[in-house]
């Protein structure tokens, strides 16, 4: 077939998948920034008042508000924590599947299929009830019935977290195992027969030969982390008594749809894709170092 | 000695991980009075339906399920089709802009789609003002969305598999005389399906899992409800029905978990080969 036949085929396949993701990607994508830079609330939406642009007015506003910052420092902190959280739980557990028979190995990875699967509304919900104050089971073996777990700010946030990493430590136990796994077993037994002890075989081989793949769960953890969403909302009853429980997207969420600041909602949409695609780009450089091609 | 330990320890933790569902399980199975007690016991003795026929008659829930299902197996369905036919274009073929458009593929998977809400919103909207079906209030609005956010990574994950099965096998095709869309449907595809299985596990537990943009697109219309939305009816600032919740959210999770148990081998050796690039 002649070049430019091969690209009229091609093109002609990707037609509808460029459609989609034109139409309902790379527009909406456009239009977040656009909106960001205008006063759009209830009044523009309705036709009630005309548009007024505010360049970087939003952003503005935003920077200058305290509650941004604190919502802000909030998301780092809680990502931060879920992150950490989630490779510790996963790499442990990893680790511990590498040095147990077969049927244990499954057991644990079974239950963790379990939690992994769990739909992020259904496991919110279930962990509510089992921390409810009231007819909750961790309460009744703590002994501390009517204790509300989502009052107090931190323990909101602690509960939320716990849920978080409970569904996605698997992911990264999963991978870091099959990671374990696929290193040759003569690196290992060349190690040994070099008189290394077995910390030193997991620290200087095991370690930096699972390099890559942490580094792959790890920035996927914080892409995953920074943007929860359906877990505060549901838990904290869509961020806490007056807000205390908020991080970025449930904030983005609640200035525009619940306060029709459709401009303000748009603008924190803005610095949410700006930091993750600041962290993507990190991403794809560590990737580009430790050899892997596009 | 020090295995026994270990293997105890593990399976421990392995009671603790799973200890949440056996808890939902077991509470949509208790009767009212064992829910709302004071002393909760991890068993029962009077296990009973109430819950199930409670969540599916005075929520509707049956209803709900559907409205799931069609919205998920519509973006599977549409979602296989599209990205079929685009990874093998980006893999067989060779022309200009290809690589930009890879990028492109991979930075738009980094977009949190959580942004999105409030330009996808007004966009539902003008869409429903011409094509009712897929704007504000109905499923098609869910199906339009759900499938643009799975493409990029179905995209993505399919090239392996498409790049896998050798050229020869097309150049003998073609020698039998089989026509290019012949080659893609009846030879092609059957061999990319391990890989098609496990996009299309992503691609609708993704738009099951759905909460976000559920609440923000179904606003007013509550026979177009999704599951998880859903679920919220049984919650109530005073006194939740958890019974109900639980039988809800055992409903929710059944398919989800049946599917990964189905695949899990494929979707772990195919997530490997998608970070692998």
């Amino acid at each position: 077939m002649t070049a430019k036949g091969q690209g009229r085929t091609a093109f002609a396949y990707l037609a509808p998948a460029l459609l989609v993701l034109g139409g309902l990607l790379a527009y909406p994508i456009y239009q977040l920034v656009l909106i960001s830079l205008y006063d759009y609330g209830q009044e523009q939406v309705s036709g009630g008042a005309p548009l007024e642009f505010l360049g970087l007015g939003n952003y503005q506003k935003l920077l200058g508000d305290q509650q941004f910052w604190t919502v802000f420092g909030q998301t780092v902190a809680f990502a931060a924590v879920c992150v950490v959280g989630t490779l510790l739980v996963g790499a442990s557990l990893a680790i511990l599947a590498t040095r147990v028979r077969t049927w244990v190995r499954m057991t644990l990875f079974l239950a963790a299929l379990g939690a992994w699967s769990t739909p992020a509304v259904a496991g919110s919900t279930i962990w509510l009830f089992l921390f409810d104050a009231n007819f909750g089971f961790v309460n009744e073996v703590l002994g501390i019935q009517g204790f509300s777990w989502t009052f107090d700010k931190w323990t909101a946030f602690g509960l939320v977290a716990a849920q978080v990493i409970w569904c996605s430590f698997p992911f990264v136990m999963v991978t870091l195992f099959a990671g374990i796994k696929a290193i040759p077993g003569e690196v290992l037994e060349a190690a040994a027969l070099d008189g290394a002890s077995a910390f030193r075989t997991a620290w200087s081989v095991t370690l930096p030969l699972l390099k890559p793949i942490i580094l792959v769960v790890t920035i996927q953890s914080i892409i995953w982390d920074f943007k929860v969403f359906t877990q505060i909302y549901v838990m904290t009853n869509g961020g806490g008594i007056a807000g205390r429980n908020l991080v970025l997207n449930v904030y983005a969420y609640q200035q525009a749809f619940a306060a029709s600041e459709y401009g303000l909602g748009a603008a924190i949409g803005v610095v949410m894709t700006v930091l993750l695609l600041g962290i993507t780009m990190f991403y794809l450089r560590a990737l580009k170092k430790s050899g892997e091609v596009l | 000695m020090r295995r026994w330990l270990t293997e105890g320890f593990v399976l421990i933790i392995a009671a603790v991980v799973a200890f949440p569902l056996f808890w939902m399980v077991l509470s949509a199975f208790k009767p009212e009075d064992e829910i709302i007690s004071a002393d909760p016991v991890p068993w029962t003795t009077r296990p009973t339906l109430d819950s199930f026929t409670r969540a599916l008659t005075v929520a509707n829930f049956g209803r709900y399920f559907m409205n799931s299902i069609i919205v998920a197996l519509i973006v599977v369905a549409l979602s296989i089709l599209i990205s079929f036919l685009a990874a093998t274009a980006l893999t067989r073929f060779r022309f200009r802009s290809r690589t930009t458009l890879l990028i492109m593929l991979l930075v738009v998977q980094m977009v949190p789609v959580e942004a999105l809400t409030v330009p996808l919103f007004f966009l539902m909207r003008s869409v429903g003002d011409s094509v009712p079906v897929f704007g504000l209030n109905h499923l098609g609005s869910l199906v339009l969305v759900h499938l643009a956010f799975s493409l990029p990574f179905a995209i993505w994950m399919l090239r392996g598999f498409v790049a896998a099965v050798p050229v020869e096998l097309e150049e003998a095709a073609t020698l039998d005389g089989a026509s290019r869309l012949r080659f893609l449907w009846q030879v092609l595809f059957p061999l990319v399906a391990p890989g098609l299985v496990a996009t299309s596990v992503l691609s609708f537990i993704h738009a099951w899992n759905d909460f976000l943009f559920a609440k923000t697109f179904i606003i007013s219309a509550v026979e177009n409800q999704t599951l998880p939305l859903a679920l919220q009816v049984f919650v109530k600032p005073d006194q939740n029905d958890w019974g109900a919740i639980m039988a809800g959210s055992t409903l929710m999770t059944i398919p989800v978990l049946i599917f990964f148990v189905l695949v899990q081998r494929r979707l772990v050796s195919g997530l490997a080969g998608a970070v692998k690039g």
